[in-house]
């Protein structure tokens, strides 16, 4: 790979060792990709984890001097203030996140603590390139916008945000982003849930677990930005898939041809009504009395939060009633009464945090419901039993204290 | 074990350094979260190597699986256990596993196809990421 002098600069230690080491990690993953040369990026998003390794390397760039050239937005941690004062916390825990924060902090991130940057605080032109990590930013980010980034790990897309810089190879380049597989939608699609369940047919249906792009027909023009984030969160959760097209809908894909850069697009994988019914049975627990509802991942849009109030209609929650968002739709939420909705029937709205965190450990054990996919598959370890459904039924359920 | 000529083949280097060990020969991708770090033995249902340990071994593999997240945890907390691979082969790259091998510090190379198909479990490997060979023995 062909270095600039500036790159040369960063790689040899004249910006302090943190920026070198984050080169070093760039330069290696150039190296494997055969990438020619490095660009600059004009946005980054990383996967903060305030796991071991998040931390240990976060505080390796610190101690090295590194400061972010272009300052990410950053996945949710747990949120202190929020947790501070509920039982259940160790002060482990605690100090864990406190080290989390100080070291962002001091790597100049933005501490935004959401995992739906792309739709408020870091939302790109087409065709910008960006290092994004986080499963379902990283589709929605290709897909939708037309930016491009990699699939890129939290520790890539941090050491891109410090120096500035990506190798240019994959999905930076024309040619790789063709469409792969032609997936055609049978049903209408009308729930969000629908496309939370497509997400992981698709992969499944297609029979692949490697990477691949797959050209949806079949849905609506009117899809909205929520349904496309469960999609993408999905996609690359069930599977690898870090970009897709849908015909008439996303930018690379004004027409079938389009999206398979003229090439022919073979038979079609076909997703039924049934697909989507088969994928829900098998991945969810069955109904019966329920201990919680954990919403929000990805974190819930004001959109969804308003859904959720006119549900409630007045009506009281039996279960534990627990919804992740972001701070900005918590705080517009709390200017616009739902919040106040959501609290007085007895639910929980939570800024900062992922479900897959040491603040719902008081679930472990329990049986709940969410409509998220992605969120059941990575909480398998903390040991919480999940029904899926709809939003919808999930209030609905949480008022009842049960699912059928 | 049958004694086999030794054979030297090329690959590409992304984590750098060089390693020797017996070869763990795996057909499904690895998840390195889904290893426990205090045996390194793969607890993933299901998987091909499922109750092997991959500790002190290395690793060959078709290539890495898993979140942005998890893999690279996975594999910190494997180095810091002392039971992580010492090197890993695979046939194909990505971002996410390059990344957490370069970071972590435990060489990775890349084998193409049909010299990755030679490798036998057990054979054992010299990886030299730098040198980009890998010396099957």
């Amino acid at each position: 790979m062909k270095l600039t002098d500036r790159d040369r600069e960063m790689l040899d230690g004249v910006d302090g060792e943190g920026v070198a080491l984050a080169m070093q990690v760039l330069v290696a993953i150039g190296r494997a990709f055969d990438a020619e040369q490095m660009c600059d990026i004009s946005r980054a998003h990383v996967a903060l984890s305030n796991q071991d390794a998040d931390i240990w390397f976060a505080e390796r760039l610190v101690a090295g001097g590194a400061v972010c050239r272009v300052p990410p937005t950053v996945n949710p941690g747990f949120c202190l203030e929020f947790f501070r004062h509920l039982p259940g916390l160790t002060p482990d825990d605690m100090e864990t996140m406190e080290r989390t924060e100080a070291a962002y902090r001091a790597l100049g991130a933005q501490l935004t603590y959401n995992c739906t940057p792309y739709l408020q605080g870091n939302v790109p032109r087409f065709g910008e390139v960006t290092a994004y990590s986080e499963s379902s930013a990283t589709p929605y980010m290709n897909s939708v916008y037309g930016a491009r980034t990699n699939r890129e790990s939290a520790q890539s897309a941090l050491c891109a945000a410090v120096t500035g810089r990506v190798p240019i190879y994959g999905l930076l380049l024309d040619e790789n982003r063709k469409g792969q597989v032609h997936v055609h939608v049978e049903p209408t699609l009308t729930d969000e849930f629908d496309y939370h369940l497509l997400g992981y047919a698709v992969p499944r249906k297609a029979g692949l677990q490697t990477a691949f792009i797959p050209v949806f027909t079949g849905i609506p023009a009117s899809v909205s930005p929520e349904a496309l984030m469960n999609l993408g969160a999905e996609l690359n959760t069930g599977g690898n898939v870090p970009m897709y097209h849908i015909v008439g809908v996303t930018p690379e894909a004004p027409t079938l041809e389009a999206a398979f850069h003229g090439d022919a697009p073979g038979d079609p994988v076909v997703i039924t009504a049934r697909d989507l019914v088969e994928e829900q049975q098998m991945l969810s627990a069955e109904g019966g009395p329920i201990d919680f509802a954990l919403l929000g991942c990805p974190h819930l849009s004001l959109d969804q939060l308003r859904a959720i109030a006119d549900r409630i209609g007045g009506r009281q929650f039996k279960s534990e009633f627990w919804v992740m968002t972001s701070f900005y739709a918590k705080e517009l939420a709390a200017r616009m009464g739902v919040a106040e909705v959501i609290e007085k029937a007895g639910g929980h709205l939570v800024p900062d945090t992922c479900i897959d965190q040491v603040v719902w450990k008081h679930l472990a054990g329990k049986k709940g419901v969410t409509d998220s996919l992605k969120g059941a598959y990575y909480t398998q370890r903390r040991d919480m039993e999940f029904a899926l459904r709809s939003v919808g039924d999930c209030v609905e359920a949480a008022i009842k204290g049960e699912t059928s | 074990m049958s004694a086999r000529e030794v054979s030297v083949i090329g690959c590409r280097g992304a984590a750098p350094g060089k390693a020797s060990g017996p070869a763990v020969v795996s057909t499904d991708a690895m998840c390195f979260y889904l290893v426990d770090p205090p045996t390194g033995t793969v607890i993933e249902a299901g998987h091909a190597i499922e109750g092997r340990s991959i500790a002190g071994a290395v690793l060959v593999c078709p290539g890495g699986k898993g979140s942005s997240v998890v893999q690279a945890d996975g594999l910190y907390q494997l180095a810091k256990a002392g039971t992580a691979p010492v090197a890993v082969v695979v046939a194909e790259f990505d971002t996410v596993l390059v990344a957490s091998a370069v970071v972590v510090g435990v060489p990775l190379v890349r084998c193409a196809p049909e010299d990755f198909e030679q490798i036998r479990d057990g054979d054992v490997l010299d990886v030299d990421s730098d040198q980009e060979v890998v010396t099957i023995r």
